[in-house]
């Protein structure tokens, strides 16, 4: 409020300056925008909300029109099939319900979708255990002057950009672990019966690009997502009971199975859900670390490729295609992962909405 | 809880001491085997840049022979600045429909479910699909070509709805009393929207776009699709492909020139920095907010000072006058 100079306050003194006539036209147009400020924000608004919603439609038309003659030509096969080839580029064009490609042109994605499947169960094998037992450490164990950087540095962890994972991943850690522990790892599986879930563990080791170091490199790559939430979810459980547990005697061990971990469970089983989603969908990461293979892995440490990381590797393959029906197949590849993906990430988040409803078990706040 | 009866043998102590030291052991291990490859990673950027750094990579333009990498991190910092655009206003604005301005249901349901569905599967969306549509439609379809527009569109459709998340969520957080106390000295909605709400939402608004950029910055996979890659800034919008910081470490580093292997590894090392940068301006807007935050949430178990108790209408307590 300005000071009204001097007088009694029944006669309000005029403002000092030129006075700005009633019938003024920026008086107009503030007070036009004054009055409208609430159409403003709700139109602009309503159109910026409906823009995610025609990305989404958009980016499935695309994808959708797009692989259609691919859906058609290679059916079933493209599933199940494992010889990925693109034909004679300059022979002879063939035609199939109408949809030309090249002859000789076979495309079997199921060596990648098991590309896909293996990769990422290892990075959750990997990155589930350790989540939580850095969760614990950090939340139980520790205190807040310690555990608080260390949480930020899990925090950084997650944004490092996956190019530069992948180069470290490439250069340092593939060819370290290549010499120092997959050796280790391929003479005790020797020693074992030479049954599948052993034998996969059998040599050569080859250099360190391959399926067992990119599972490792993208475990390291959810683990910021998991133990982040878990940490969060450990914070959340309300101290009577755990005090309770201890009270009767339990162990930090029994405490934390059968009091802490019951109580977050939920919420662990969304977070790894969520962080399969991000390990199914990561390219570049793949592509430098995991050898960018067609083929079914021979061992652990061979070679692979998943579905992401074919999309990219593929794009100057498809693009000699002629016909363009490679390009067509690589929408389908996009469109199998986008399902799959958004599946993965609804089932996530369907499990934390189902469960977090029901609350607390026990004592409460 | 369970069906264990308490007077049932369990196990023995002996049992019972070693799994609770094994599981300590086993805490501690994770949280090393974690931090270990973090603090690798970054020594490993490091060691590889810091060896032949040399400043001129700043601000000289790459060369076939090698040269620095001057146009590359303006054009990852343009790109940023492109998705901070569009991104943040859509994003923004969609938060804000989403916390404020939809209706909510006749069910009593949140509003705004499908729209905040399909935000939900467009998060779910790989950043590699994303870039696929964005090559088919923006630089194929649109005759674009490989260009700063399709990358800037298609980055933005990924972290859009990332920012409307921490924006709704951060809008969420202010407390219904701000608006009622807004709405009862007779501001407008819009007014109080944009001098009460949003103000106070500001901090997690900005910390959410802060790591949608840090998000922009550091990634590759989309933009080889979209912007292809180039030694020198275009001067147009399209149909001129455009350089960036992500596709030096990704393709660079088994170029048969050695000059270039140190490119790659300036570039991570810049990158890197960019990312720590918003990261701790990202931090610092959270943890200042959160010191000045009434009944913010804090992390350590120090005991507050219990603050005076809200009046019901009740007698007093005597014991509060003592205090």
């Amino acid at each position: 409020m300005t000071s009204v100079g001097g007088a009694a306050g029944s006669v309000p003194a005029a403002p000092p300056g030129r006075p700005v006539p009633r019938d003024s036209p920026f008086r107009k147009i503030g007070n036009w925008a004054r009055a409208n400020e609430e159409h403003g924000w709700r139109w602009t608004a309503r159109v910026a909300v409906l823009l995610p919603f025609a990305a989404l439609v958009f980016a499935v038309a695309v994808l959708a029109v797009k692989a259609w003659p691919a859906i058609r030509v290679n059916g079933w096969y493209f599933l199940y099939g494992k010889n990925w080839t693109y034909g004679q580029s300059y022979g002879a064009t063939v035609h199939t319900d109408g949809v030309a490609h090249a002859a000789g042109s076979q495309f079997g994605a199921w060596p990648i979708i098991l590309g896909t499947i293996q990769s990422s169960v290892i990075a959750i094998i990997v990155a589930v255990p350790l989540s939580i037992g850095a969760a614990f450490a950090l939340t139980e164990r520790l205190p807040g002057w310690v555990s608080r950087p260390l949480g930020l540095a899990i925090e950084i962890l997650a944004g490092i950009p996956s190019v530069v994972i992948g180069l470290w991943g490439l250069l340092t850690f593939g060819p370290w672990l290549a010499k120092h522990i997959y050796p280790i790892i391929a003479n005790i599986a020797g020693h074992l019966p030479n049954v599948w879930p052993f034998n996969y563990f059998r040599g050569p080791v080859d250099t360190g690009q391959g399926l067992l170091t990119a599972g490792l490199v993208l475990g390291m790559m959810i683990i910021p997502i998991i133990a982040s939430t878990t940490r969060d979810l450990f914070l959340q459980v309300p101290p009577l009971p755990k005090e309770g547990g201890e009270a009767l005697g339990m162990t930090h061990w029994e405490v934390a199975n059968r009091i802490t971990l019951p109580w977050v469970r939920s919420g662990i089983i969304g977070a790894t859900v969520l962080g399969l989603g991000r390990a199914l969908g990561e390219t570049i990461a793949v592509v430098m670390v995991g050898g960018a293979s067609l083929h079914i892995a021979s061992n652990i440490y061979a070679p692979f490729g998943t579905i992401a990381a074919t999309i990219l590797t593929q794009l100057d393959g498809a693009l000699t295609d002629g016909t363009g029906f490679a390009i067509a197949t690589l929408a389908e590849l996009a469109l199998v992962l986008a399902v799959i993906s958004v599946a993965v990430n609804f089932a996530a988040r369907w499990i934390v909405a189902r469960t977090s409803r029901i609350g607390a078990p026990v004592g409460g706040q | 809880m369970t069906a264990h009866s308490p007077l049932a043998a369990g196990p023995s102590t002996r049992r019972r001491r070693s799994s609770s030291i094994g599981f300590r052991v086993f805490t501690y291990t994770a949280l090393v085997l974690i931090l270990g490859p973090a603090v690798w990673i970054l020594l490993g950027v490091l060691g590889r840049a810091l060896g032949h750094w040399r400043w001129s990579v700043l601000w000289t333009p790459l060369t076939t022979e090698g040269g620095g990498l001057r146009d590359q991190i303006l054009g990852t910092l343009l790109l940023m600045a492109g998705v901070f655009i569009l991104a943040g206003t859509v994003g923004v604005l969609a938060g804000i429909h989403l916390s404020e301005l939809a209706k909510p249901r006749k069910s009593g349901k949140r509003s705004g479910g499908f729209l905040r569905t399909c935000s939900d599967i467009l998060s779910g969306f790989p950043s590699i699909v994303l870039g696929y549509v964005g090559y088919t439609a923006l630089v194929v379809g649109l005759h674009w070509g490989y260009s700063f527009l399709a990358a800037v569109i298609i980055v933005s459709i990924m972290v859009v709805p990332y920012i409307a998340k921490t924006t709704e969520n951060s809008l969420r957080q202010v407390p219904t009393g701000y608006r009622e106390g807004a709405e009862a000295l007779g501001m407008t909605m819009g007014y109080s929207l944009r001098k009460v709400v949003l103000k106070s939402a500001l901090p997690g608004i900005v910390t959410g776009l802060l790591l949608a950029l840090a998000i922009a910055g550091g990634e590759t996979a989309p933009l080889i699709y979209t912007a292809g890659f180039a030694n020198k800034l275009p001067h147009s919008l399209t149909h001129a492909s455009f350089p960036y910081l992500t596709y030096v470490v990704f393709s660079f580093y088994d170029s048969p020139n050695p000059q270039y292997h140190y490119l790659a590894y300036d570039a991570a090392l810049i990158l890197v920095v960019i990312v720590l940068l918003l990261l701790v301006a990202s931090r610092m807007i959270v943890s200042r907010t959160q010191r000045h935050a009434e009944g913010a949430r804090t992390r350590t178990r120090t005991p507050r000072r219990p603050r005076r108790p809200e009046p019901t209408g009740e007698p007093l307590d005597l014991v509060d006058l003592h205090r």
